[in-house]
C-alpha cells in the first residue's frame, strides 16, 4: 500500500533490452506511462546480437518485433535513446531523475534513407559485431533498429568528410553541432534493467584470447552465425575465412573462478550446445569437443542438451582447460588435463569460442546512483530505495524466459509504487 | 459512421521520386479511384504532416499514406481518430527494385491500388463495452506461489479470491526448515518465512481464502470467468493463475535406489520433515545417522522415470547438507551427484557446502544392498567404489507438475478431445544437422498427464490447459514465458516450471502482473498480447452459417465456443484477433470491420494482371505480417532485390488466409499464389500458435480446388519464413517465379 499519494505515476525503465522493453511494455498494456532510457542508439540490447535461442533455436528479432510493434502501437511509450541516468534524487512516488544524452548528431526527423552511409568513407568498428566487422561512420545499427534512424559516429565530427555527409542528408537532418545535454525526468517509480556485458575474455591471460584469431567468444559466435553478421551467417574462422572442421567450445571461461567471475552465468552451458547446433547444422564433418565441468541443463532444457551430446561428432571432455598455447601452425592447442580419464591432452583446433560468462553492466560503469549490489555487482533490494528496482541480468544471471518473468515482476513492483 | 471521406498521399521522398513516376501513381488515384490525391517530397517531415492535418480539419476522415513501410514512421502517420492505411512504395518496392523500370512502375501502382482498394473496404474499430466486468482474481493454490500471486494481487489493490484444496495455508513450502539462501552473501540457509507470508495473506482486507475447496468448472472469459466449486458455491472472476504447485515423485518406484527395502532410505522431502522436527534419526533404530549419503537426480534425468532436470535438487541437497553438518558436526556426508547444478549465484551455496567438508561424488549409483552399501561408479576414478557404513540415504527426488488432480481418474476420454490435447503437447524437434551424415537426434514424447483438469475448463477445445513438456503447462515461447493459449489465464510457480521459492515468488508476481493486465485489458476491450491494443473482434452472420465448426475447432485460443444450436459463439475477451476463424469459415462469414475476405478478396483484384502476351506473371504473396513482412522490408533496406511479378498483400496470420482466397486470385488471372508465414511444427514460431500450421494444412488440400479448376498444383506453394531470412529471401520467391514459368501462363488471364 502507498504511504503516500505519489506525485508522479510515470514508470522509468533504465535499459532497453530485453528486460527493460519487457518492463516497460507489461505497464504501459496495463493503462500505465512509462519512459525507457536506452544507452545504445537502437532498442534491443544483448538478444538483437544474439543469433538464435536455445533451445528453440529461433531468431531472437521474431519477438523483437512483436515487442516494437508493441511500442509503435502503445501511445503511453516513450523512448529515450543514447541516454543515461545522471543522478536520482527523491523518494518512491517522487523522483527526480536527470538524464544525460549523449549525441547521436541525428535529428529526430531522419527518415532511414541511408544516403549519409553511401556517402560517408571513413570506416569505424562495428560494435554490433563486437568489432569483428566495420562499418562506414553514418550507420544504422543494424536492419531492426529501433528507432530506425541513422547515428554519426563521434569520430567522425570535426572532419571534413563530416560536411559531405551532412550535405548529403536532403532531410537536414544532421546535426554535426549536436552537443552532450542533460534534462529532468519526474517519475514515481524506477526499474533498473541495464543487462549484462560479456566478461572480458583478455583478461584470462592463458587462454591468449587477445594473440590468437581463432580464439573467439560466445557472443562473436553469436555474430558469426547471424545472417545479418560479418560472415552473412557462414561461420569461418576470421584468421583464414575457412570452414573450421575441428572446435572447441570451453565452458566457465573465467566463470566459476574466483579470480574472474566467481558465480556461474547460467546460460553458457546451453549457448555452448546451440553452437555445437549450428556448426552441425552447417558442416557434415565438423568435430566439436566441448570442455566443461557441469553441464547445467536446468528443467526441460536437458533435452536439448540429450540431443546435442547423442550426437556422435559431439564429444564432451570433463575438464576446465589450463591454457590455449599457440601452435606450430598458429593455431590455438588446447591444453589440459582430462579429470575424469586424468589423461593429460593437448589438442589442436581450427576453432576455439570461450563461453565467457556475463557481467552486470551496472557495475561496470561508473555508478552515479549508488544503488545497492552484491559482491558481484548485481542489484539487490534496498529498503531506503523501495521505489527503485531491478529487473533481468541487472539482478542476477538469468537466461532470456527468466528475464522476462523478473522483468514482468518488476512491472508489478514499479505500478505499486505509483498507485 | 460517418462518410468515408477519403485522401491519398503520396511521398516522394527517399527515393521513390527518383525511381517511379510519382504523376502516373496519382493518376492511379485520381481516374481509377476519383479520390483527392496530393503528392509531397517529405511526407513524414513537419510540412508533410502539416498538409496531412490540414485536410483532416477540412474533414478528411480516412488517410491512405503511400510512402514507406508500415514498420516505419508510425508514431508520425499517426492522427486522432483517423484511419490511415500504409502502401509500401519503399522497402518493398523502390528500395528493392531497379529505378525507372516499367516493372517497378506498375509494381508501385498496384501497391498503391490494394492499399486505396483497402481504405474503401475498411472501418476502424470501435471499442465495444458489454456489461459488468469483474476485477477479482482468482489464484487456485495456497502455496508459496498461490500466497505471492494472492498478495502482490491485492496489494496492487485488486480483490482476490484464494483457493485451496487443503485445509491450511502454505503448501509444500510449509514444511521446510529453512530455504535456500537469496541474500548475499548466499552461504548459508534462510529462515524459511512462509508462515508470516500466510499471516499477511490472512489478514489482508482484500484477500478471501477458500480452504478445502476446488474448482468444479471453469467457464466464460478474461473479465466474466464464471466458477464452479467442489462446495456448490460459485463465483465470478475476472483472471486466474493457476498455483498448483508440484508433488514429489513417487519415490515407490525406485526400489533400486532402496527406497522401501530399507527404512533408512528416505526422500529429500522426508529429511526436510526430520530437519524441521529438528530430530534426524535413523527410522530403523532412532539414533542419528554418523554416515549420511545424498543421491541427487533420483528418478530424474532418467527416461524411466522423469526425462527433466528438478533445476532445485542440487541446492536442496547441499542446503540439507548444511544443516545436518550444523546440527551434527561430526556427522559424515557425501553428496553423489552427476551434474552438480548451481546455477547463478547459487555456485557461492555450493561452495560454502564443500568448505564444510561435504564430500561431493561425481558418479552413477549402481547398486545398493540391503545394508545401505552404495557402490558408484566413480567418474573420476573410473572405476567401482563401494561406500560401506553408511546410515542413511537421502534420494533427491524431483518434482512433478499438479497441473492436473491425479485423484480424480480423467473423464477426459472422448477421443476427438484428447486427440486435441495432445496436439498441444509439444517437444523439441530434432537438431538439423548438414548433410546426411547423422540421422537427427530425436527424443521419445511422454505421456498425458494423467487426472481430471484442475480447473475443467468448459471450452470446446477442451478442459486441461495445454501442456508443453513433461505435463508442466509453460510457454512455448522463449521471448513471452507467460503467453497463454487460455486468455485471463496465467500459470505461475513449480507447477509451470521447475523452480525453488525464490524464483517461484517472481513468477508468482509476474503472473499476478498479466492477470491484473488482463482484466484491465478485458474492461477497456482491447485485444491481449500480441495485438495488444487492438479493438477489432471478429464478427459472426449466422444467417449463411452451416455450422460446420471449423471456426471453433481450429481457434488456436478455444475462443469460440458452440451454442446449443450448434452455432458458434465468440467469447471476446478470449479472442486475440489473429482470424484464423475468418481463415476457416468456408461459407466467408466471419469478419472484423478493417479485416475482412472481402477485403482482401477485393485488393487482389485491384491488381492489374497483364495479359498472356506481356509475359508478366503476377504472383500473389500472401505474408505473415510479424515475420515475413518485416523480412521483406529488409531486403530492400539492405538494398537486396526481388521479382516484381510478386504482390504482397500482409495478412495477420497465415491462419487468417481463407482459401477462397486463392480460388479467388487463380480466377482473376494471377499465375500463382505464394504462402509466406512463420515454421510450424514442434519448434513452431507462429505467433498465434497453430495459424501457419492450420494454413498448411489447408493448403494440403487446395489440390482438389485447383483440378476443378484445371489449374497445375504448382501454381500455390507455402514458404516457411523466419524474420532473419531476408538474404534467402528473394532466392526462395525467384524459384516460384521459375516454377510458373515452366508451368506457363494461367489460362485464366483475361477472363
Amino acid at each position: 500500500m502507498p504511504e503516500s499519494q505519489p506525485r508522479s505515476q510515470i514508470i522509468l525503465v533504465v535499459g532497453g533490452g530485453i528486460s527493460g522493453i519487457t518492463t516497460a511494455l507489461e505497464v504501459a498494456e496495463t493503462g500505465y506511462d512509462v519512459v525507457i532510457l536506452e544507452k545504445a542508439p537502437t532498442l534491443g540490447g544483448r538478444v538483437a546480437q544474439l543469433n538464435r535461442y536455445f533451445p528453440k533455436l529461433c531468431h531472437p528479432t521474431c519477438g523483437l518485433e512483436i515487442n516494437f510493434q508493441r511500442i509503435r502501437k502503445n501511445p503511453h511509450v516513450t523512448v529515450f535513446t543514447m541516454s543515461t541516468v545522471a543522478a536520482i534524487h527523491g523518494e518512491r512516488g517522487d523522483y527526480t531523475v536527470t538524464v544525460r544524452r549523449t549525441p547521436r548528431y541525428v535529428k529526430p526527423h531522419c527518415t532511414a534513407c541511408g544516403d549519409c552511409a553511401r556517402v560517408a568513407e571513413m570506416k569505424v568498428q562495428n560494435p554490433f559485431d563486437y568489432g569483428l566487422g566495420d562499418m562506414t561512420a553514418a550507420y544504422l545499427p543494424h536492419e531492426m533498429a529501433f528507432p530506425m534512424r541513422y547515428v554519426i559516429a563521434p569520430q567522425l565530427i570535426g572532419t571534413h568528410e563530416a560536411e559531405n555527409v551532412k550535405a548529403a542528408c536532403k532531410y537536414n537532418a544532421i546535426d554535426l553541432e549536436e552537443k552532450e545535454s542533460t534534462f529532468d525526468l519526474h517519475v514515481g517509480a524506477i526499474v533498473w534493467a541495464t543487462g549484462w556485458q560479456p566478461y572480458d575474455a583478455t583478461r584470462i591471460s592463458p587462454y591468449r584470447y587477445a594473440y590468437l584469431k581463432d580464439v573467439i567468444t560466445n557472443v562473436e559466435m553469436e555474430r558469426l552465425a547471424a545472417n545479418n553478421g560479418p560472415t552473412h551467417g557462414q561461420i569461418l574462422c576470421p584468421s583464414n575465412g575457412e570452414f573450421p572442421k575441428n572446435v572447441a567450445l570451453v565452458q566457465c571461461a573465467g566463470s566459476r573462478d574466483h579470480n574472474h567471475l566467481p558465480y556461474c552465468s547460467r546460460i553458457c552451458c546451453l549457448a555452448s550446445m546451440k553452437h555445437a547446433a549450428y556448426l552441425r547444422e552447417q558442416y557434415a564433418d565438423v568435430r566439436v569437443d566441448i570442455y566443461y565441468i557441469d553441464i547445467r541443463a536446468h528443467d526441460k532444457l536437458e533435452a536439448f542438451y540429450r540431443k546435442i551430446v547423442n550426437d556422435p561428432q559431439v564429444r564432451m571432455i570433463k575438464s576446465k582447460p589450463a591454457e590455449i598455447r599457440i601452435g606450430t601452425a598458429g593455431e590455438p592447442v588446447v591444453c589440459g588435463e582430462n579429470t575424469l580419464t586424468r589423461h593429460i591432452y593437448s589438442n589442436s583446433y581450427d576453432l576455439v569460442v570461450l563461453a565467457t560468462g556475463m557481467q552486470p553492466s551496472y557495475s561496470m560503469n561508473e555508478s552515479l546512483v549508488n544503488l545497492k549490489t552484491d559482491d558481484y555487482g548485481f542489484i539487490v533490494p534496498d529498503a531506503d530505495k523501495n521505489g527503485i528496482f531491478s529487473a533481468g541480468v541487472a539482478a542476477g544471471p538469468l537466461d532470456v524466459s527468466m528475464s522476462v518473468q523478473s522483468a514482468t515482476a518488476a512491472a508489478l513492483k514499479a505500478i505499486q509504487a505509483v498507485i | 459512421m460517418s462518410t468515408r471521406n477519403t485522401g491519398v498521399y503520396l511521398c516522394s521522398g527517399c527515393g521513390i521520386g527518383n525511381a517511379v513516376s510519382m504523376d502516373g501513381l496519382k493518376n492511379v488515384v485520381e481516374s481509377e479511384f476519383k479520390k483527392s490525391c496530393k503528392i509531397h517530397e517529405y511526407l513524414c517531415g513537419d510540412e508533410g504532416l502539416d498538409l496531412i492535418r490540414s485536410d483532416i480539419v477540412e474533414g478528411m476522415n480516412q488517410i491512405v499514406i503511400a510512402a514507406c513501410s508500415p514498420r516505419a514512421m508510425a508514431d508520425r502517420f499517426r492522427f486522432n481518430s483517423v484511419q490511415v492505411i500504409r502502401a509500401n512504395l519503399r522497402e518493398q518496392v523502390v528500395w528493392s527494385h531497379p529505378e525507372k523500370t516499367e516493372d517497378t512502375q506498375m509494381m508501385a501502382e498496384d501497391n498503391l491500388r490494394m492499399a486505396v482498394t483497402e481504405a474503401g473496404k475498411s472501418t476502424a474499430p470501435e471499442p465495444q463495452f458489454d456489461g459488468e466486468h469483474s476485477e477479482v482474481i482468482m489464484v487456485v493454490g495456497g502455496g508459496h506461489s498461490g500466497l505471492t500471486a494472492a498478495y502482490e494481487s491485492a496489494r496492487t489493490g485488486y480483490d482476490v479470491l484464494l483457493v485451496e484444496r487443503a485445509l491450511q495455508l502454505g503448501g509444500m513450502a510449509r514444511k521446510w526448515s529453512k530455504r535456500m539462501p537469496i541474500h548475499p552473501p548466499y552461504q548459508n540457509p534462510q529462515p524459511n518465512t512462509v508462515a508470516n507470508l500466510i499471516e499477511a495473506v490472512k489478514n489482508h482486507p482484500r484477500i478471501t481464502v477458500k480452504m478445502g475447496s476446488t474448482v468444479a468448472k471453469t467457464s466464460g472469459m478474461p473479465g466474466k470467468f464464471s466458477v464452479d466449486f467442489s462446495d456448490g458455491s460459485s463465483h465470478t472472476v475476472g483472471a486466474v493463475v493457476l498455483a498448483t504447485g508440484w508433488r514429489p515423485y513417487d519415490a515407490g518406484r525406485l526400489k533400486h535406489l532402496g527406497y522401501g527395502v530399507s527404512p533408512d532410505v528416505v526422500t529429500n522431502v522426508e529429511l526436510e520433515g526430520m530437519l524441521a522436527e529438528g530430530r534426524i534419526a535413523r527410522s530403523s533404530d532412532g539414533n542419528v545417522p554418523e554416515v549420511v549419503v545424498f543421491i541427487q537426480c533420483a528418478g530424474s534425468r532418467d527416461s524411466d522415470h522423469l526425462p527433466y532436470c528438478s533445476s532445485v535438487c542440487c541446492g536442496v541437497s547441499i542446503k540439507q547438507a548444511l544443516q545436518l553438518r550444523e546440527a551434527h558436526p561430526d556427522v559424515m556426508i557425501y553428496i553423489i551427484y552427476e551434474e552438480l547444478r548451481t546455477p547463478g549465484v547459487a555456485e557461492e551455496f555450493y561452495r560454502t557446502c564443500q568448505r564444510a567438508g561435504v564430500i561431493f561424488m561425481k558418479g552413477k549409483v549402481q547398486k545398493i544392498s540391503s545394508s545401505l552399501e552404495i557402490t558408484v561408479n566413480d567418474a573420476f576414478l573410473q572405476e567401482e567404489i563401494p561406500l560401506q557404513g553408511v546410515e542413511m540415504i537421502v534420494l533427491a527426488i524431483g518434482m512433478v507438475p499438479n497441473s492436473t488432480n491425479v485423484e480424480i481418474e480423467s473423464q477426459f476420454l472422448d477421443e476427438e478431445k484428447l486427440k486435441l490435447l495432445s496436439s498441444d503437447v509439444n517437444h523439441y524437434a530434432p537438431i538439423k544437422v548438414a548433410g546426411a551424415a547423422t540421422e537427427p537426434i530425436t527424443l521419445s514424447a511422454d505421456p498425458l498427464p494423467k487426472g481430471e483438469s484442475i480447473l475443467n475448463l468448459q471450452y470446446r477445445q477442451g478442459p486441461h490447459l495445454p501442456m508443453l513438456a513433461h505435463g508442466f503447462p509453460d510457454s512455448h515461447y522463449i521471448c513471452f514465458p507467460y503467453e497463454t493459449r487460455r486468455s485471463g489465464i496465467y500459470v505461475a510457480g513449480p507447477v509451470r516450471r521447475p523452480m525453488d521459492m525464490g524464483e517461484s515468488a517472481e513468477d508468482a508476481t509476474g503472473a499476478a502482473m498479466k492477470a491484473i493486465q488482463a482484466i484491465r485489458t478485458a474492461a477497456r476491450g482491447f485485444a491481449l498480447h500480441p495485438r495488444a491494443g487492438d479493438l477489432s473482434i471478429p464478427r459472426i452472420n449466422l444467417n449463411p452459417c452451416t455450422k460446420c465448426r471449423r471456426c471453433t475447432v481450429e481457434c488456436p485460443f478455444g475462443a469460440i465456443d458452440e451454442t446449443e444450436q450448434g452455432f458458434p459463439s465468440v467469447n471476446v475477451t478470449r479472442c486475440r484477433r489473429c482470424g484464423t476463424c475468418m481463415g476457416a469459415c468456408p461459407v466467408r462469414t466471419i469478419s472484423f470491420t478493417n479485416y475482412t475476405i472481402d477485403m482482401l478478396g477485393s485488393m487482389i483484384k485491384a491488381v492489374h494482371i497483364p495479359d498472356e502476351m506481356e509475359e508478366k506473371p503476377r504472383i500473389l504473396a500472401l505474408v505473415c505480417e510479424n515475420d515475413a513482412y518485416p523480412a521483406l522490408d529488409m531486403v530492400g533496406i539492405a538494398r537486396l532485390s526481388f521479382s516484381a511479378y510478386v504482390r504482397i498483400i500482409p495478412v495477420r496470420c497465415l491462419g487468417s488466409v481463407n482459401l477462397l482466397l486463392v480460388s479467388d486470385a487463380l480466377s482473376a488471372g494471377y499465375d500463382g499464389v505464394m504462402f509466406m508465414g512463420c515454421k510450424s511444427g514442434d519448434d513452431y514460431q507462429c505467433h498465434f500458435m497453430k495459424g501457419s500450421g492450420i494454413a498448411q494444412e489447408r493448403l494440403s488440400k487446395v489440390g482438389e480446388t485447383l483440378k476443378s479448376m484445371a489449374l497445375e498444383s504448382e501454381r500455390v506453394t507455402m514458404a516457411e519464413v523466419s524474420i532473419a531470412d531476408s538474404a534467402t529471401l528473394p532466392k526462395v520467391i525467384q524459384n516460384f517465379v521459375e516454377v510458373l514459368e515452366s508451368v506457363g501462363p494461367n489460362p485464366f488471364k483475361g477472363f
